[in-house]
């Protein structure tokens, strides 16, 4: 694996009316990497993530994935590109089995016709791999199932379509403790098997739990990275809620770019 | 295998309730009939019991219940009303509401009669004249579904609109020049066509080899997979049902007596069950289909799944415009004429009671096709047998209501019981 990384953001600004929500923002997340995105509530966070799934154009700055310039205008263009968003609720359908939500939108079919056999092999195969074992059925509506299990499936949605960077919007919200250590795990498992995870959260134990390096972003700039062998949560609350001296050139290189061959 | 155990440690393994956990073979079927019972997954046994015990009713108290004409006449009257409940089916799946489908259903019948009329206007073959009829309030209806969908105003305002107009158009037209008269043959085949003993009996036969045949193909094309796991007694009990409920019309049809004119299956009843197939192959089958019940699900989810969620709503909203027009072109050939009385009785309220006692949730992503036929045929067949019986029109509404308010019940009663069991 090279040194570039799978996604980097340079200087990425946008306003909203009066409101500065993103101030001159560089950011990365490498392949096989769990990069956590954290800071308080209006740091910037979901418009970052809503810049790079399409949502939202940057008024300046430049996106690049896999070293190429890009410019995303939709769902669809992030989607091409390999980068999947799972939100934190309002994801599935509920009315809807495992299969059919594995593979809403993008089902598979000969002439309109549903071809439900290999959706539902690949979904079970999908679902093993990524050793989600709670799940009884894949046949099973998705009301019917726990939060935890809800949270799996739509990560091993967004995993499914040879995606390169998965987003995770506080995907641990509504969770009790048992099933919030059900999709951590699933999070490692993600970076391990080589795909860059960009996770944001509020909640610094999960961050902690997960992340190899975690950004902070406070008041829409960019205040620092952090390697997360080598700081406490002391620092990274303080860079949160007080910030520290800003260091655009000195996003810290790490040794850990080989890690997810 | 830590990770496992962290993975496994979500809650206390369930009870085994999943189906395909259970054994195969006659046990099996017996005891996943009680399973589906006890967590109150019924699916369409209520009304398939609701619908019998009104026909053993009338079987003992109505004298005419079970004659060629009578039965006939049943049938025509219930397809009318099923085939707007098909597309009520759509629009109620989505989590919308159609009010203006009676009217609409008059719309078509103008056009189809306007269109046919010998000697004033384009005098159309009676097969175009239907063609462009349903076209028509197929654009209609997806007007009305442009609005919800692009506009964002709600369904029931716009569909209420929608309903004035229509009305309006239809005394504006009739008004001055009272009804007009269909003499089409075509048009009036729809409703009167009777097809001879031998041809109905070929026709029951296909109609019972549909739902064996498709059990088949989802078990050949989907081996190994959950959706073919059916158990084969479950089928070949429905199978036979279906069996008895296709050939014992048939033979009540084709047995009439030397006065009665009707001796045979007449064609609107293989339309009902002609787009019956058609939209349940449609709403289970195909992409589109399943894009529906996501939307009705979940909007929003569907939206971020990339599913283009206002095409949905226009198409289903058109669906709905054309399913009343061709119910409209049935009840309009059964009085060979279009007059200020259309749509006949409470046409609308009908088609949604239909859909809604068949088990469609109003809320949406909840129902089936299936639903508005055994729905139309419950409501059908009560207000039939109490004609027969010479109750009162007061009487038949009271007790149509009551039927719908049964239904209702039962079916809320059976989502909190399955809520409950974790279904």
């Amino acid at each position: 694996m090279s040194d570039t990384p799978l996604l980097q953001l340079q200087s990425i600004t946008k306003t909203f009316g009066s409101v500065q929500a993103l101030d001159d923002v560089d950011f990365e997340v490498r392949a096989g990497e769990v990069m956590a995105l954290v800071g308080d509530n209006g740091a910037g966070k979901s418009t970052l993530v809503k810049c790079v799934a399409g949502t939202h154009t940057p008024d300046s700055g430049r996106i690049l994935f896999e070293g190429q310039e890009v410019h995303i205008h939709g769902p669809k263009d992030s989607a091409r590109l390999g980068i999947e968003v799972v939100y934190q609720d309002l994801a599935l359908c509920d009315n809807l089995d495992v299969v059919q939500n594995m593979y809403l939108g993008r089902e598979i079919n000969r002439a309109q016709i549903l071809s439900e056999a290999p959706m539902e092999q690949h979904t079970a195969e999908t679902l093993k791999s990524l050793a989600v074992t709670t799940i009884r059925s894949v046949r099973q509506t998705v009301a019917t199932l726990s939060g935890g299990q809800r949270q799996s499936v739509a990560v091993a949605r967004a995993v499914m379509w040879n995606s390169k960077l998965v987003v995770l919007d506080e995907p641990t919200a509504a969770l009790g403790v048992a099933q919030t250590e059900q999709v951590l795990e699933l999070v490692r498992r993600l970076g391990n098997q080589g795909l860059g995870v960009l996770l944001i959260s509020h909640n610094l134990h999960d961050v902690f739990e997960t992340a190899d390096r975690i950004t902070v972003l406070r008041l829409g700039r960019n205040v620092g990275v952090f390697e997360r062998r080598e700081t406490t949560q002391q620092a990274v609350v303080e860079a949160i809620t007080a910030g520290m001296p800003t260091k655009v050139a000195g996003i810290p290189s790490t040794a850990d770019a080989g890690a997810g061959t | 295998m830590s990770s496992a155990e962290v993975v496994g440690a979500d809650s206390a393994p369930p009870p085994p309730l999943d189906e395909e956990q259970l054994p195969g073979g006659f046990r099996g079927a017996r005891e996943r009939m009680w399973l589906n019972l006890r967590t109150g997954n019924l699916g369409p046994i209520p009304i398939i019991v609701g619908e019998l015990a009104v026909v053993i009713f009338f079987a003992f108290t109505a004298t005419n219940f079970f004659t060629s004409v009578n039965f006939v006449n049943l049938i025509t009257e219930t397809a009318g009303t099923a085939l707007l409940a098909y597309g009520v089916v759509f629009v109620l799946l989505l989590g919308e509401i159609d009010l203006s489908i009676g009217y609409l259903a008059g719309i078509g019948a103008i056009i189809v009669a306007e269109l046919q009329l010998p000697g004033r206007s384009l005098q159309l073959n009676g097969l175009l004249a239907m063609l462009i009829a349903v076209v028509a309030c197929a654009l209609i209806g997806g007007l009305q579904g442009s609005i919800v969908a692009f506009v964002g105003v709600p369904s029931f305002v716009v569909t209420l609109g929608g309903f004035l107009i229509f009305e309006g158009v239809i005394l504006n037209t009739l008004q001055a020049r009272g009804s007009i008269v269909i003499q089409d043959r075509w048009i009036n085949y729809t409703d009167a066509y009777i097809f001879s003993p031998t041809a109905g009996w070929v026709i029951a036969a296909i109609i019972t080899a549909l739902y064996p045949l498709s059990v088949l193909y989802k078990k050949g094309v989907a081996r190994g997979t959950q959706i073919a796991q059916q158990s084969w007694t479950a089928a070949i009990l429905k199978t036979v049902g279906i069996g008895i409920a296709a050939f014992g019309t048939v033979a009540i049809c084709n047995h009439g007596k030397i006065i009665e004119t009707p001796e045979g299956l007449p064609l609107a009843g293989v339309i009902m069950v002609f787009f019956f197939v058609v939209l349940s192959f449609l709403a289970k089958w195909t992409t589109f289909g399943r894009h529906v019940y996501a939307v009705g699900g979940s909007a929003e989810a569907a939206r971020r799944a990339g599913i283009n969620v206002p095409r949905i709503r226009v198409i289903v909203f058109a669906l709905s415009g054309a399913m009343a027009a061709i119910g409209g072109i049935v009840f309009a050939a059964q009085v060979n004429s279009v007059g200020l009385t259309f749509p006949p009785g409470n046409l609308l309220l009908n088609a949604i009671a239909s859909a809604v006692i068949g088990g469609v949730s109003l809320f949406g992503g909840r129902g089936e096709v299936r639903g508005a036929l055994l729905g139309a045929l419950l409501i059908g067949t009560l207000q039939n047998g109490l004609l027969l019986l010479n109750v009162s029109n007061g009487w038949i509404y009271i007790i149509t209501g009551l039927v719908l308010l049964g239904a209702v019940t039962l079916d809320t009663f059976a989502v909190r019981l399955q809520a409950r069991s974790g279904r």
